[in-house]
C-alpha cells in the first residue's frame, strides 16, 4: 500500500528534522527549547492514545508522567540502579497502575470518566507528600554521567529525547493503522454501534490506556534528568503537567500522530520564550499563554489546527465537483428464492420479560427463529420491538427468560461476544461512525471476523459490493442519502459474517423505490443464507417481504404465523385499527 | 473516645461544609442547567474572596457583608463570560464532544485567570482581619468557631434564597424547564441562552459569595482555586451531578469527611478521604446520591 509507506516516511522525515535541528543548534538554551518540544509532543501522543483515538478523556494523564519519573529517581536515590533500567521498571509500575485505575474507571463514561481521573494525580500528590518525597534531588554521579543520564553535552538530552519521541510516534503509526486503532476510533464515535459490531469496548479502552500510559513513564523519567533534577509532588502531578500535554495536544488536533506534534512545535517554543524574556517579571505568563491557547482554539478551532488545514486543503481540491453517483436500483429477482427456511431453530426465546421504572416492556415473551427465514417482527408504537431486539442482542439484560443462540444460553453476553457468536444488527435510526469513511464503517464490522487491515478491508469491499454501494467507499456517512445509510449498515453489519441479523426498521425513511431496493437487498442476505428477523411497522412492506410475523402489543405476543393468518387475527386487527374497526368488519 | 470530640469533629466538619454548599450549588445548577462542568469555578471563588478584601481593605466593609456584595458584579461577570465565551460553543455536533470542549474551554479559562491573578496581585497569601475569626461559641464543651459560624449561617441564608427563586418564582420555573428539556422549553417560548446566561450568572455569583465567606476564616491567595475546584466536584458528583439539594448535602457531606479523617489519619491526608468517597460513589453509584440514572440505547 502505498500510502502506508508514505506514513513512515513522514515519520522518518520528521526525526531527519529533529536530528538536523540537534546538529544545527549550538546554544544551550536552544538544545533545551529542542529538548522540551520533543517531549511535549511525545507527552501529548501518548495522551492521544486514549484521548485522541479512543475519544475517553483523561484529565489525569500526569499519573504516568508522575509515576515514571519518581520510580525511576527513587531508584537512582534508593538502590543505586541506572535510569536507564529504573525507566522500564517504571514503565512497568505505570502500565500495572493503569490497569488498576482502568478497571473500575472505565466503567464510568463521558464525563464521569473525566472527572474520576481528576482524582487520581491528586490521590499521589498526597501520598508522595505523606511518604516524605516532597523533594527528592537526583544525586550526582561525577563518574559515570551517561549511565545515570546525566549528560554534560545539553545534545545527549535532545538526542534522547527525539529517541523517546520517534518510538512514541512509531507506536502511535502502529496503533493507529492497525484493528486497534480502528476499533478505538469507532469507540470514540459511537461506542454502542461498535459494541454491537463485536468490538469489545473494555478491553479495546484498558489496552489503549496500557499503551498510553507506558510513554507517559518514560517521558516522566526523561524530563526529570534533562530539564528538572528534582522530583516534587507538584511538578509531577500538578495541574501544569496535564495543561501542557491538553495544549499540546488540543492546539495539534487529538485523533492524530501529527496533532500533538504540531500543537508542542508550536506552543513549546512561544511559551519558553515569553518565559525568559518577561517571565522574571511576570511570573505566570506560562499559564495565561497556555490557558489563552486552550481557550482560542476551542472558540475557533475545536477539532485542532491539523485537523482544520486538512480540511480547507480538501476542500479547495474537492472543488472540482463530485464524481457522477450512480443510481442503485434493486438487483435483479432471480435469487429471491420463496421461501428456503429449514425447520433448525436458530434462536429461542422463552418467556422474556424487561420492565423500565414503571413500564413493562416485554411481558413473557416467547417464540422461534428458524434458519434462513425472515420473521417479521410487527406492532404499533411503544409495543416493545425495539427493546426485544436490544435484548436479543445483549444491550439489555432480561429481568426474566432466556435467550439460547445456536442450542446455547446467551442471555446476558455482551453485545461484542454475541456479534462473535454470529448476531448482527442495525439501528432504528442508523448509527454511523461518522468521521470514518464508508470503507472504514464497514471494516469496523470485518474486523470482527479478521484482524489483519488489508483482509478486513477486501472483505468490507466485497460487503459493499453486495449492497451496491462500491462506488461511495470513500465517502463519509455525511454525503450519504438515507437509503445509501441504510445499505451502509447493512454491509457493516453483514461485514460480521452473521448467523443471524436483527433489521431494526430498515424501510423507515426510504422512498417507495429506495424501499424496493432494501426488500430486495434483504432477500438477497436471505438468500446467501443468512436469517434475518426485521422489525417494521408498517404492515404493507412485511406481508411482502417475510414468512412468518410475530405481532407484538404492549409488551406481549399477541399472534404469532404466516402473513396472511395473522392479518385476519381479530386480536391484531384491534390493536391496529381499534375496536370499532373490527366491528365493522364483522357485521360486513 | 469521648463523645464530645466526636461532635466536635461532626460540628466543625457541618460548619465548613455549609460554605462547601454553597460554593457546590453554583456549580450544581450550571451544570444541571447547561450541562457544562465549570473548571473555572474555583478561580470565581478566588476573586471573590480577593473582592472581599478590598472591600475590607478600602472600604472597611466587613467580609460578611462584603461576600453579599460580591453577587451583583459577578452576576453580571458570570453573564459576561458565557455571552463572549462558552455560547459560542454551544449548540450543534455531538453532545459528548461539545462537553469536552466547555469542559477544556473553562479550563483555559482556570488557568488564565490563576496565572494573571499571580501576575497582578503577587502570590503571597492576604488574610482578613476580623475579631470574631479566633473568637469561638461554646456550647457546653464544644467549641464553635465563630467566622465558621457565621459563614455557616450566611451559607444557609444564601443556599435556601437560591431555593425559593428557584421553585417558587417564574424566573426560576423557566429555568428548571430548560434545564429538564431546552427544546420543550423554547417552545413554550422561553428563551433558552437567556436561561443559560441568567444560571451562569447566578452559579458563578453563589461561588464568588461563598468565597467571601470562606475569606473570613481562609488565606486568600490566587492558586487558592485548586484546594477546592476538586471537593466542588466531589460534592457535585455526590448530589448527582446537577441536583441542587444533592450538591448542598454533598458539601455538607465532604465537610465531615474531611474533618472526620482527621480522627484517623494525619493532617497531611486529610484529603484522601475526600478523594476514596469521591471514587466510591463514581463506581457505585455514578447517578449520585439524589440523580437518577437515564440511558438510552
Amino acid at each position: 500500500m502505498a500510502s502506508r509507506t508514505r506514513g513512515w516516511l513522514a515519520i522518518a522525515a520528521v526525526v531527519a528534522t529533529g536530528l538536523l535541528l540537534t546538529f544545527a543548534v549550538q546554544e544551550r538554551y536552544h538544545h533545551r527549547v529542542l529538548t522540551l518540544v520533543f517531549l511535549w509532543a511525545a507527552m501529548g501522543l501518548a495522551w492521544n492514545i486514549i484521548s485522541g483515538y479512543a475519544g475517553q478523556i483523561s484529565f489525569g494523564h500526569q499519573v504516568f508522567f508522575g509515576i515514571g519519573a519518581y520510580v525511576t529517581v527513587l531508584l537512582v536515590v534508593k538502590a543505586g540502579l541506572t535510569p536507564w533500567v529504573g525507566m522500564v521498571v517504571a514503565v512497568g509500575v505505570a502500565v500495572l497502575a493503569a490497569v488498576l485505575i482502568g478497571i473500575p474507571t472505565f466503567r464510568l463514561a463521558g464525563i464521569y470518566f473525566g472527572l474520576a481521573t481528576l482524582a487520581y494525580p491528586l490521590i499521589f500528590r498526597i501520598v508522595m507528600d505523606w511518604l516524605g518525597y516532597q523533594e527528592v534531588a537526583i544525586p550526582m554521579k561525577r563518574e559515570q554521567p551517561g549511565w545515570f543520564m546525566q549528560f554534560n553535552e545539553p545534545r545527549s538530552f535532545d538526542l534522547l529525547a527525539l529517541g523517546v519521541l520517534a518510538a512514541t510516534l512509531a507506536l502511535s503509526r502502529v496503533i493507529e493503522t492497525s484493528r486497534l486503532g480502528y476499533r478505538l476510533r469507532a469507540i470514540r464515535e459511537n461506542e454502542q454501534a461498535a459494541e454491537a459490531m463485536g468490538v469489545d469496548s473494555f478491553r479495546c479502552k484498558m489496552a489503549a490506556y496500557m499503551l498510553s500510559a507506558a510513554p507517559a513513564a518514560v517521558v516522566g523519567a526523561v524530563y526529570i534528568h534533562a530539564i528538572l533534577f528534582i522530583v516534587t509532588p507538584e511538578a509531577v502531578f500538578g495541574l501544569l503537567v496535564i495543561s501542557q500535554t491538553l495544549v499540546v495536544s488540543l492546539v495539534g488536533g487529538a485523533g492524530t500522530l501529527w496533532g500533538p506534534l504540531i500543537g508542542a512545535a508550536l506552543m513549546v517554543p512561544v511559551s519558553e520564550i515569553l518565559d525568559t524574556t518577561v517571565g522574571d517579571r511576570l511570573p505566570g505568563i506560562q499559564g495565561v499563554v497556555y490557558g489563552a491557547a486552550l481557550m482560542l482554539i476551542m472558540l475557533y478551532a475545536p477539532e485542532g489546527l491539523y485537523w482544520r488545514v486538512r480540511q480547507a486543503v480538501r476542500s479547495r481540491a474537492g472543488r472540482g465537483g463530485e464524481a457522477a453517483r450512480s443510481v442503485i436500483v434493486a438487483p435483479p429477482a432471480d435469487e429471491a428464492v420463496a421461501s428456503v427456511a429449514t425447520q433448525t431453530v436458530l434462536l429461542q426465546v422463552r418467556g422474556v420479560s424487561k420492565a423500565f421504572i414503571g413500564l413493562q416492556a416485554l411481558s413473557d415473551v416467547s417464540f422461534d427463529v428458524r434458519e434462513r427465514e425472515i420473521l417479521g417482527v410487527i406492532g404499533p408504537n411503544g409495543a416493545g420491538k425495539t427493546t426485544l431486539f436490544n435484548v436479543l442482542n445483549g444491550f439489555l439484560i432480561p429481568d426474566r427468560g432466556e435467550v439460547r443462540f445456536l442450542g446455547q444460553p446467551v442471555t446476558g453476553l455482551r453485545p461484542s461476544m454475541l456479534c462473535a457468536r454470529g448476531v448482527g444488527r442495525t439501528f432504528q435510526v442508523v448509527r454511523t461512525f461518522p468521521h470514518l469513511t464508508v470503507l472504514e464503517n464497514v471494516m469496523v464490522g470485518a474486523f470482527a471476523r479478521d484482524a489483519a487491515v488489508s483482509r478486513a478491508g477486501a472483505a468490507a469491499m466485497a460487503a459493499l459490493a453486495r449492497v451496491a454501494l462500491a462506488d461511495r467507499a470513500e465517502a463519509f456517512p455525511g454525503g450519504l442519502t438515507t437509503l445509501e445509510l441504510r445499505l451502509m449498515e447493512l454491509a457493516r453489519c453483514l461485514a460480521t459474517a452473521p448467523r443471524l441479523v436483527l433489521l431494526d426498521e430498515p424501510l423507515a425513511g426510504l422512498s417507495a423505490d429506495g424501499i424496493d431496493v432494501m426488500i430486495a437487498m434483504i432477500r438477497r442476505v436471505r438468500a446467501g443464507g443468512v436469517t434475518v428477523v426485521i422489525i417494521e411497522h408498517t404492515m404493507q412492506a412485511l406481508l411482502r417481504l417475510a414468512d412468518r410475523l410475530i405481532v407484538l402489543d404492549q409488551g406481549r405476543r399477541l399472534a404469532e404465523g404466516a402473513p396472511g393468518q395473522v392479518t385476519q387475527d381479530p386480536g391484531v386487527i384491534e390493536a391496529y385499527l381499534g375496536k370499532r374497526w373490527l366491528a365493522r368488519l364483522a357485521a360486513r | 473516645m469521648a463523645l464530645a470530640e466526636l461532635v466536635q469533629y461532626v460540628a466543625t466538619g457541618l460548619l465548613v461544609g455549609g460554605v462547601y454548599a454553597l460554593m457546590s450549588i453554583g456549580l450544581a445548577l450550571i451544570f444541571g442547567v447547561m450541562r457544562v462542568v465549570n473548571f473555572a469555578q474555583g478561580d470565581f471563588m478566588m476573586l471573590g474572596m480577593y473582592l472581599t478584601y478590598f472591600y475590607a481593605i478600602s472600604g472597611s466593609i466587613d467580609p460578611l457583608l462584603g461576600a453579599l456584595l460580591t453577587i451583583p458584579p459577578f452576576f453580571v461577570l458570570g453573564w459576561i463570560v458565557h455571552r463572549g465565551l462558552l455560547a459560542r460553543v454551544t449548540g450543534g455536533g455531538d453532545p459528548q464532544r461539545q462537553m469536552d470542549a466547555q469542559l477544556v474551554l473553562t479550563l483555559g479559562l482556570s488557568l488564565v485567570i490563576t496565572n494573571a491573578t499571580t501576575m497582578i496581585l503577587t502570590p503571597t497569601p492576604l488574610g482578613i482581619r476580623t475579631g470574631y475569626a479566633t473568637q469561638a461559641f461554646a456550647l457546653g464543651p464544644v467549641l464553635l468557631n465563630q467566622a465558621r459560624s457565621y459563614a455557616f449561617a450566611m451559607a444557609l441564608v444564601l443556599a435556601a434564597a437560591v431555593y425559593v427563586f428557584l421553585t417558587r418564582t417564574d424566573l426560576g420555573k423557566a429555568l428548571r424547564a430548560s434545564a429538564d428539556d431546552p427544546e420543550a422549553a423554547s417552545y413554550q417560548g422561553i428563551d433558552v441562552r437567556a436561561m443559560h446566561g441568567l444560571a451562569f450568572g447566578i452559579g458563578i455569583a453563589l461561588v464568588a459569595a461563598a468565597g467571601g465567606l470562606l475569606a473570613t476564616y481562609y488565606p486568600i491567595e490566587p492558586t487558592v482555586a485548586g484546594n477546592f475546584i476538586v471537593l466542588m466536584f466531589v460534592a457535585v458528583v455526590l448530589g448527582g451531578l446537577g441536583s441542587i439539594p444533592g450538591a448542598f448535602v454533598g458539601g455538607l457531606v465532604i465537610g465531615l469527611v474531611q474533618s472526620l479523617t482527621l480522627l484517623v489519619l494525619p493532617f497531611q491526608l486529610q484529603n484522601t478521604g475526600v478523594f476514596i468517597v469521591f471514587l466510591l460513589v463514581l463506581y457505585l453509584r455514578p447517578q449520585g446520591l439524589f440523580g437518577r440514572r437515564a440511558r438510552t440505547v
